[in-house]
C-alpha cells in the first residue's frame, strides 16, 4: 500500500482493514475514483455497518404491509386499491452547518424517496431538536430550519401537516432535523428500484450535476461534528423546489404511462449509491458514461460526477424503444433527461469517460460486502447527561402550570406551523394543533375514509431509559392516532444517536431498538422502513438518544376525528387509560433542574393497547367531543391545552389522585387520555377502560379545587403558551 | 357553465381550485403553453409558485402563451379570478392595479383570516351582501398589497376594493387592509385568501363558497341574456 493511498482512505473514513478488504474484492488496489465510491458506499450512512444487525430485530410483517424496508419508502394498504408510501429521514449534520439549505434539502430528499416508489407526496411532517432556546445558536438554527422546511414544502405544493420540536442542551451543537413524507398511489402503480433488462437504458433526469454536496454521506453524515464545520459548507447541497416540482410531475406522468422499468432517487452519495443499489437489487451490472452527465460547471473530474450530491435528480431504467416517449414527456415538463448508460449482465458497476474505463467495481462488493460490526454495548454506571439548569423555583401549582405552558418544549407551536402551508392538496381535515394527529381525507383519490399520521420521539425520556423511553415514543404515537379514531397500520423510524463505536451509545442503541421492537409487537404494527443517523456528537458529548417514530393509521369517517380541544359547555370531562404518573424525567423535573433518572417505570403493554382500542372505538363511533393524550407536562397541562384548543374553560373536581404534584404534573406518555363528551358517552367509555369522571367543560378559566386550589383565566394560559413567538422576532 | 384553471410549471393549488370549481360547475385544467382557452366561461389563475417565482412573484408567468389568451378574454369582458399567486400574476400582467410585496413580517404566513365583503356588486360577490364576513385561509410569502396613495383612493372611490381584512386580521401589512381588488371593468379580480380552500365544511369554514356561487350566477345571467 503506498503512503499516499493509505492517508487517502483514512481521510475518506475507511479503516485499514476495510481498505484491505476492498483490495481483496477488486483483486488490486482501487484507483482514486473507485476509492471515493467505496468510501461512500461503505459509510455508515449507506451501509448501516453498525446498525444493520440490530435493525433485524424490528417486526417487518403486517397484514397491511405492501412494501417493507429496503425500498426508497415503505408502503401500506389503506383499502380501495390505494397505498400510502411513507418514510422519515434525517438531515441533521447539513442542518447544523447551514440550517436553511440543510432543512430544505432534507424535505426535498424525503419527497424524492416517496415519488421514487410511484406515490404522489401528500404530506410532510418534521421532527426538530435544538439546544435550549436561550442560546443564540439554537434560535439561529430554529429560524433557519423552519424557514427552509417551509420554503421547500410550500413551494413544491406539499402540505406540512404536523411535526414536533424539543429544546434540550445536548442538541446545542448537533441539532436534529428529521423530515417525514407520505405519498399516495394506486397499489398497482407502486414501482421498485431494481434495474432490469440487459440492454435497457439508464436515464438521468432533472438538475445538472455540480460540485455541491461532494462527500456528504461520509464527511457530514458519518462522522462527528468538529470545530471547523464552516469549512464543510461546500458539502451542503442547495435545494431548488421548482426544479423538483417539475421533476415530480414529470416522473408521476411517466409512471402513469408505464414508461419506466424502475426508478430511483439520487440522494446521499449521488450516482454512486443510486446506480449500485439499482444494479444490486436487479442482480445486473451498469455501465455509466460520466462524459454524458450534464454538468453545472466545467472541469469536473469523473469521481466528482460520481459522488456529487446535487439535488433534484432521478435515475430511471427504460427500454430503448421508450426513449422517445420519455423525452416527449420530459420536454413537456421542461425536465432534462439524458441517457448516461445501460444495463449489463456483468454484475459490475463500470464507470466510463467516453471510451476510457475509469472505474470497474463488482456491484456486490459495493453494496453487500461492507463489513458489519457488532456493537460493544456497555451500560454506563451513572447518568451520563448533566442535570438541566433550574428555571423554576415556585411550588405553587398555578405558577408551575404557567411556567410549564410557557416552557419551550410545551409552548404553542403556532409560530412554526404558521410558516407552513398545511392545506394544499385539499386533503387536510385536521390542521396542526387541532387534533393529536393530522387527518387527511382520501375521497379525492378514490378512497374512503381518511388516514391519520403522527410523529414523536422525546429524547430526554430515552436518555433516562433507552428501553422504556422508546416504548413511550411508540405508544404516544399510537395514542395520538387513537385520539382521532385511527387504527395504526405501519411505522417508520429515524434512529438519531451518537457514535456507536462508544460502548454507552451502543448500549443506548441496542436498548432503544429492543424497546421499539417490543412495543411494535405488542401493538401489532410493522416497520415499513426508516433511516439511521449516527455520530451525532460534538465536543460536548452525544445528543440525547433520539428515536423518532412516525406512524400512519386509517379511520373510516374523517368527520368524526376528535379534536384535541373541548367543544361544548357542560360536557363531562373524563380521564382514562393506563396511567401511572411519575415525576422523575418529567418536564416539571426539568424546569426544577433535577438530575435525569437512570430508569423509567415499566408498562403493561397489553393494558395500554386495550386503552388505545377503547378510545379509538369511542372516537370512531363519534361519541366523544374531544380526545387528547396526556403527554409532556402531565394531566394539568393536558387539561389546559384542551381548554386553549377549544377556547373554553373547565372545572376539575374531584381530582383522581392524592399526591398533588404527582397527579398534576407526573407523566406516563402514551397511556392516558383526556376526553370530553356527554355524561352517557363518558360512562360508556368507562365500561371499556379505567376512567375517572372528574370535571365539566365551561367558563373562561381553568379551575381546580382539590388537590390544588387554582383558578387561571384562559387569557393567562394563552399568554403563557404563546411564548415561542418571541423566538421568531 | 365551465371554469378553466390555468396550470403553470410550479402551480400548486391548481387541483384544489379545480376540485372547488367542480362543486359548483364543470371545470378543467388549462395548460400554460396553450393559447386556446377551450371556450371556458371563467378563468381561474391558481395559487402556487409559478416558475418558482424566481426573479419576482408572478413575473415570469405573465409571459407564458396562455396569458395572451387570458388577456384577450379579460379585455372582452370574460371573468378572471386570480388567487394568491394568480393575483400576483394578474398584477404583473397589468390586468389588475397595484403589486404584491413581501409580507411585512418577512415570513411566509398561513392563517385563517376574516375578510369583509366591501363591494357585493361584482361578478365575484353578487351572492354576498356588503358587510358579510367570510372566514378564508391565507398562505403566502408576498401578499402585502401596495399601490400608490392616489390609486388607492381611486380604487376606493370606484368600488374596486372587494374584500378587506377585518381589524386584527391583516396578515401581511396590506395597504388599506386590502385582501381583494378588481379592475375598473370589474371582471378581473385578485385576492390573497384562498377561497378554494374554504368550500368544504369537512376541511374548515366554507367562507369561499359565495365567490364561486357568484360566478356561477353571473355566467348564468349572461347566458340567459344572450
Amino acid at each position: 500500500m503506498s503512503a499516499s493511498t493509505a492517508s487517502r482512505h483514512r481521510e475518506l473514513g475507511l479503516t485499514d482493514s476495510e481498505y484491505d478488504l476492498i483490495c481483496q474484492k477488486l483483486e488490486r488496489e482501487p484507483n482514486g475514483l473507485e476509492l471515493a465510491v467505496f468510501s461512500l458506499m461503505w459509510s455508515e450512512h449507506c451501509a448501516y455497518k453498525h446498525s444493520k444487525k440490530l435493525l433485524s430485530r424490528l417486526p417487518t410483517e403486517g397484514p397491511h404491509l405492501l412494501m417493507g424496508p429496503g425500498e426508497n419508502a415503505g408502503a401500506v394498504d389503506v383499502g380501495d386499491g390505494l397505498a400510502i408510501a411513507f418514510k422519515v429521514e434525517s438531515h441533521n449534520h447539513p442542518s447544523a452547518v447551514e440550517p436553511f439549505q440543510g432543512a430544505a434539502t432534507g424535505v426535498g430528499g424525503i419527497l424524492r424517496d416517496v415519488f421514487a416508489v410511484g406515490a404522489r407526496p401528500i404530506a410532510v411532517l418534521d421532527s426538530l431538536r435544538f439546544g435550549e432556546l436561550s442560546s443564540p445558536r439554537s434560535r439561529y438554527l430554529l429560524d433557519g430550519a423552519v424557514a427552509g422546511i417551509g420554503h421547500y414544502g410550500n413551494s413544491i405544493g406539499v402540505p406540512t401537516v404536523g411535526g414536533e420540536v424539543y429544546f434540550e442542551g445536548p442538541y446545542e451543537q448537533n441539532c436534529l432535523v428529521n423530515a417525514m413524507c407520505l405519498g399516495i398511489a394506486r397499489k398497482e402503480r407502486l414501482i421498485r428500484s431494481a434495474a432490469a433488462g440487459v440492454g435497457n437504458l439508464l436515464v438521468l433526469m432533472g438538475a445538472r450535476t455540480g460540485r455541491d454536496g461532494i462527500g456528504g454521506a461520509s464527511v457530514l453524515a458519518s462522522a462527528e461534528l468538529g470545530e471547523d464545520d464552516a469549512s464543510k459548507r461546500p458539502s451542503v447541497q442547495i435545494g431548488d423546489p421548482f426544479e423538483e416540482k417539475k421533476l415530480l410531475e414529470c416522473c408521476l406522468e411517466l409512471l402513469e404511462r408505464d414508461t419506466l422499468r424502475s426508478l430511483q432517487d439520487l440522494g446521499a452519495a449521488g450516482l454512486s449509491s443510486s446506480s449500485s443499489e439499482m444494479a444490486s437489487k436487479g442482480e445486473v451490472g451498469l455501465d455509466i458514461d460520466v462524459s454524458k452527465v450534464p454538468l453545472r460547471e466545467e472541469g469536473m473530474e469523473a469521481f466528482e460526477i460520481m459522488v456529487s450530491e446535487s439535488q433534484e435528480r432521478m435515475l430511471c431504467v427504460i427500454e430503448p424503444q421508450k426513449l422517445a416517449e420519455l423525452e416527449e414527456v420530459c420536454e413537456r415538463w421542461e425536465v432534462r433527461a439524458t441517457p448516461i448508460g445501460e444495463v449489463t449482465g456483468s454484475r459490475r458497476l463500470r464507470v466510463l469517460e467516453g471510451d476510457e474505463v475509469v472505474g470497474d467495481m463488482p456491484v456486490e462488493a459495493l453494496v453487500d460486502d461492507c463489513p458489519l460490526y457488532d456493537l460493544e454495548p456497555r451500560a454506563p454506571e451513572s447518568q451520563i447527561y448533566p442535570a438541566p439548569e433550574r428555571m423554576l423555583f415556585s411550588e405553587d401549582p398555578a405558577e408551575q402550570l404557567l411556567a410549564l405552558l410557557a416552557s419551550p418544549n410545551l409552548s404553542s407551536r403556532r409560530p412554526l406551523f404558521e410558516q407552513y402551508d398545511p392545506l394544499v392538496g385539499s386533503r387536510t381535515v385536521r390542521r396542526p394543533q387541532e387534533a393529536d394527529a393530522a387527518v387527511l381525507q382520501l375521497s379525492h383519490d378514490g378512497g374512503q375514509g381518511a388516514i391519520a399520521v403522527s410523529i414523536d420521539g422525546n429524547g430526554r425520556r430515552v436518555a433516562c431509559d433507552p428501553y422504556w423511553g422508546t416504548v413511550e415514543a411508540v405508544l404516544e404515537c399510537a395514542a395520538n392516532l387513537a385520539c382521532v379514531g385511527a387504527e395504526p397500520l405501519g411505522l417508520t423510524n429515524c434512529l438519531n444517536f451518537g457514535n456507536p463505536e462508544k460502548p454507552h451509545v451502543a448500549w443506548q442503541l441496542e436498548r432503544s431498538v429492543a424497546g421499539m421492537a417490543d412495543a411494535l409487537e405488542a401493538l401489532g404494527v410493522p416497520v415499513v422502513g426508516g433511516n439511521v443517523s449516527l455520530y451525532n456528537e460534538s465536543g460536548g458529548g452525544p445528543i440525547y438518544p433520539t428515536p423518532v417514530v412516525g406512524m400512519v393509521g386509517k379511520l373510516e369517517d374523517p368527520a368524526k376525528a376528535a379534536p384535541a380541544g373541548f367543544q361544548r359547555e357542560g360536557d363531562t370531562i373524563g380521564f382514562c387509560g393506563e396511567f401511572m404518573p411519575h415525576l422523575p424525567g418529567s418536564e416539571l423535573a426539568k424546569l426544577q433542574g433535577e438530575e435525569l433518572p437512570t430508569e423509567l417505570p415499566g408498562r403493561d403493554l397489553a393494558k395500554v393497547r386495550a386503552a388505545h382500542d377503547a378510545v379509538r372505538e369511542a372516537v370512531g363511533a363519534g361519541e366523544l367531543s374531544s380526545a387528547h393524550d396526556v403527554a409532556e407536562g402531565g394531566l394539568l397541562v393536558t387539561i389546559a391545552e384542551s381548554c386553549l384548543a377549544g377556547d373554553i374553560g373547565a372545572t376539575v373536581d374531584p381530582w383522581p389522585g392524592e399526591d398533588p404534584a404527582l397527579w398534576l404534573f407526573g407523566e406516563c406518555p402514551g397511556g392516558g387520555f383526556l376526553v370530553s363528551g356527554t355524561r352517557e358517552a363518558i360512562d360508556r367509555l368507562a365500561e371499556r377502560t379505567p376512567l375517572a369522571v372528574f370535571g365539566t367543560v365551561g367558563g373562561s378559566s381553568l379551575r381546580a379545587r382539590d388537590p390544588a386550589d387554582l383558578d387561571v383565566a384562559l387569557a393567562d394560559l394563552r399568554e403563557a403558551n404563546g411564548s415561542l413567538h418571541a423566538a421568531f422576532g | 357553465m365551465r371554469f378553466g384553471v390555468v396550470r403553470f410549471p410550479g402551480s400548486c393549488d391548481e387541483v384544489d381550485a379545480l376540485l372547488a370549481c367542480r362543486r359548483f360547475a364543470d371545470a378543467e385544467l388549462l395548460w400554460h403553453g396553450d393559447r386556446d382557452l377551450g371556450g371556458v366561461d371563467v378563468v381561474v389563475i391558481p395559487g402556487g409558485f409559478s416558475y418558482g417565482d424566481y426573479l419576482r412573484v408572478g413575473a415570469i408567468a405573465r409571459f407564458s402563451p396562455v396569458m395572451d389568451a387570458v388577456s384577450e378574454f379579460a379585455l372582452a369582458g370574460g371573468p378572471v379570478l386570480g388567487i394568491c399567486n394568480g393575483f400576483q400574476v394578474l398584477c404583473e400582467a397589468g390586468l389588475l392595479p397595484g403589486a404584491l410585496l413581501p409580507n411585512a413580517g418577512r415570513r411566509f404566513v398561513f392563517r385563517q383570516v376574516e375578510v369583509e365583503v366591501v363591494n357585493a356588486d361584482t361578478p365575484f360577490t353578487r351572492s354576498c351582501t356588503a358587510g358579510d364576513v367570510l372566514s378564508i385561509p391565507v398562505k403566502h410569502g408576498a401578499g402585502r398589497y401596495y399601490a400608490p396613495e392616489e390609486s388607492l383612493r381611486e380604487l376606493d372611490a370606484h368600488g374596486q376594493i372587494i374584500l378587506r381584512y377585518r381589524d386584527g386580521h391583516n396578515p401581511n401589512g396590506s395597504a388599506r387592509e386590502i385582501a381583494g381588488v378588481c379592475n375598473s371593468d370589474k371582471n378581473v379580480m385578485g385576492l390573497m385568501p384562498h377561497p378554494e380552500h374554504a368550500v368544504d365544511p369537512l376541511t374548515g369554514p366554507a367562507g369561499g363558497a359565495c365567490l364561486f356561487d357568484s360566478l356561477v350566477a353571473h355566467v348564468g345571467q349572461l347566458v340567459a341574456a344572450a
